[in-house]
C-alpha cells in the first residue's frame, strides 16, 4: 500500500476537561475567545513554588456527581476523573450509547489508548507515601493501586464502555497524547478495530509540578497576573505554565462511520513518530531539530499530503526556548520561508502545558478548528520572539476565519526527545 | 448503643457499595454482604477501615474474615463497643 492510500479513518467524537472550558461547546467557545484558564494556585504558593499559577479544570466534582456513581468515586482520582468525563463525552458524541453497568455485552469491536504522562501522583503523595511512611499499610484501602498504575485511566474507561478491543495506556511524556491517537489510527488501519477512544489525561497536582519548577523551566515573572503567564510564540516568555486536564477522541474506520450514520468530524489522515536518539543536538530535554522535521514530513507523506497544502499548524509551543526552534523545524520541514508559513497558532497560550494531555487537548482544538474552519488566536504574544519576528505574519493574535482550511498538522514534541506529528483533513466523502 | 443504631450505621456506610439497591431497601440481619448486597468483595477492607472510622474502633483481620452478614457486622462491633 503506497503512503496516503490507507484505509480511510475519520473523527466521530470529542471530550473535553479544560482549564478554559469543560465540553467540547464551552471548550471551542473560550478558544475563539482566546480566554486564558490560568489562575492563581493557593497550593503552590503555600509550597512556596517559583511559578505559582497554572491551567486547572473548575467544576469537575460536579460534573462527576452527575456521571458517576459513589462507589466508583471512591475509586476515581483527578486523573480518572478527568479521563473518564472526557471519554465519556466523546462517547456519546460519536452517537453512542453509555451501556449499563450490569449488562453483560462487551463491545470487541473498540479499544482505548489514553495516555498519561505522570499518572495518579495525587494519590502517591496524599495516600500511598504517607500511609507507607507511618507503617499504616492496611488503612490504603482497597483502591490505591488502579488509581497509581500507569493503566488505571483506560481500565476504567474500559469498565465503564464495556470496552473489549485493545486497552492500554501510552506515556511519551509531553507527546502522549498525540502518540496515542497515532497508535490508535494504525489499530484501525492494520484492520484489528473499528473504533478507538484515544487521547491524555494528567491531574492538577502540585506534585506533578515540583520538579519542573525545580528545573526552573516554568515562568516564574508572572504570577501577579495568572492570564498573561503562559506565553508561547513570545519574547517575555518566561518558560511554560503547567496545566491540566483531558481531550479524547473517538476515532473509527471511515466504514463503521458511514455504517452508523455517525457525524464526521474530520479525518486523521496521517501520522508520524519518532525519537532523536539524544543525539544531533537532542537529549533528554532538548529536541533533536533533525528528528523533528523528519516527525513532520512522515506524518505528511503518510497522508499524502504535500507540505504546501498545509493550512494550518496547531504547534507544540511551550513558551519555553526551544519555541524559536520549533518555528525553524516547521518552517525547514515544510520548506516555507518567512511570510509563507501558514498560520501557527499555541493552545497552550491559553490552558497552559497540561503534560500527558496536552496532545489530546490540543488534538481536539485541532479537529475543532479544521471541522469548523477557523483558527484559534494565540494570546500573550504581542512581543514576538525576535527569532520568530520574521514569521510574525503567520501568528494569528485574533480569531481567524478560513472557511477554506482543508489540512491542519498538529505535533507534540516531549521529553526523552520523543516526538508525534498528526495531519487532520477536512472529511470529504 | 443500642443494636439498631449500629445497625443502621453499618447500612449507612456499606451504602455507597451496594449494587443492588433492591435487596437494600429490604435488609436484615441475614442479608449476606457479598452474595445479596453484591458488594464488590475486593472493596471489603475499604466498607472495614469506614467501619473503623464511624465507630472509632479497631478490627482485626482474622475478625474481618468471620463477617459474611450484616448482622455478623453489626455484632462484631457491637462487641467492640
Amino acid at each position: 500500500m503506497r503512503a496516503g492510500e490507507h484505509k480511510r479513518v475519520v473523527i466521530t467524537g470529542l471530550g473535553v476537561i479544560a482549564p478554559n472550558g469543560n465540553g467540547v461547546a464551552n471548550f471551542e467557545a473560550a478558544l475563539r475567545k482566546g480566554q486564558s484558564g490560568i489562575k492563581s494556585q493557593e497550593s503552590m504558593i503555600e509550597a512556596k513554588f517559583g511559578c505559582t499559577v497554572a491551567g486547572t479544570p473548575e467544576g469537575v466534582d460536579e460534573l462527576c456527581d452527575a456521571t458517576f456513581g459513589a462507589d466508583e468515586l471512591m475509586a476515581m482520582n483527578m486523573n480518572h476523573r478527568y479521563a473518564s468525563l472526557a471519554a465519556i463525552e466523546a462517547w456519546k458524541d460519536a452517537g453512542l450509547v453509555r451501556p449499563a453497568h450490569d449488562s453483560e455485552e462487551v463491545d470487541w469491536q473498540t479499544g482505548a489508548i489514553l495516555g498519561t504522562g505522570i499518572g495518579g501522583m495525587d494519590t502517591i503523595a496524599g495516600k500511598v507515601v504517607p500511609l507507607t511512611n507511618a507503617g499504616k499499610i492496611r488503612r490504603m484501602g482497597s483502591t490505591a493501586v488502579e488509581q497509581v498504575m500507569a493503566s488505571g485511566i483506560s481500565a476504567r474507561i474500559s469498565g465503564q464502555l464495556a470496552l473489549g478491543n485493545q486497552v492500554t495506556t501510552n506515556s511519551s511524556a509531553c507527546s502522549t497524547g498525540t502518540e496515542a491517537l497515532s497508535m490508535g489510527l494504525e489499530r484501525i488501519r492494520a484492520g484489528l478495530a473499528d473504533r478507538m477512544l484515544c487521547g491524555g489525561a494528567e491531574a492538577a497536582s502540585h506534585y506533578i509540578w515540583a520538579g519542573f519548577d525545580s528545573m526552573r523551566v516554568m515562568n516564574r515573572g508572572s504570577n501577579e497576573a495568572p492570564e498573561k503567564a503562559s506565553r508561547p510564540l513570545s519574547a517575555s516568555a518566561g518558560g511554560f505554565i503547567p496545566g491540566s486536564g483531558s481531550g479524547v477522541v473517538l476515532i473509527e474506520s471511515l466504514e463503521s462511520a458511514l455504517e452508523r450514520g455517525a457525524h464526521i468530524h474530520a479525518e486523521l489522515a496521517g501520522s508520524g513518530v519518532n525519537c532523536g536518539g539524544h543525539r544531533m543536538g537532542g537529549s533528554m530535554t532538548s529536541p533533536n531539530p533533525t528528528s523533528v522535521q523528519r516527525c513532520i514530513t512522515d506524518a505528511l507523506a503518510d497522508a499524502g499530503v504535500r507540505p504546501e497544502e498545509v493550512d494550518a499548524i496547531n504547534g507544540h509551543l511551550t513558551a519555553t526556548g526551544a519555541d524559536p526552534k520549533e518555528i525553524g523545524s516547521w518552517s525547514r520541514a515544510l520548506g516555507r520561508g518567512p511570510g509563507e508559513l501558514p498560520p501557527i497558532t499555541a493552545t497552550k497560550s491559553m490552558i497552559g502545558h497540561a503534560l500527558g494531555a496536552a496532545g489530546g487537548l490540543e488534538a481536539v482544538a485541532s479537529i475543532l478548528m479544521v471541522e469548523k474552519g477557523f483558527v484559534h488566536p494565540s494570546i500573550n504574544c504581542e512581543d514576538v520572539h525576535p527569532e520568530i519576528e520574521p514569521h510574525a505574519s503567520s501568528i494569528p493574535h485574533e480569531l481567524r476565519e478560513m472557511p477554506d482550511m482543508k489540512v491542519l498538522v498538529k505535533a507534540g514534541f516531549g521529553f526523552g526527545d520523543v516526538n508525534a506529528c498528526l495531519v487532520f483533513k477536512r472529511y470529504e466523502s | 448503643m443500642e443494636q439498631s443504631e449500629v445497625m443502621e450505621r453499618v447500612v449507612k456506610i456499606l451504602t455507597p457499595w451496594v449494587k443492588d439497591e433492591g435487596a437494600l431497601a429490604k435488609v436484615a440481619m441475614e442479608t449476606n454482604i457479598l452474595e445479596d448486597l453484591k458488594v464488590n468483595s475486593a472493596r471489603l477492607v475499604d466498607v472495614v477501615i469506614a467501619f473503623e472510622d464511624d465507630f472509632d474502633i479497631e478490627i482485626a483481620d482474622e475478625d474481618v474474615d468471620q463477617v459474611n452478614t450484616v448482622g455478623d457486622a453489626v455484632n462484631l462491633i457491637s462487641g467492640k463497643l
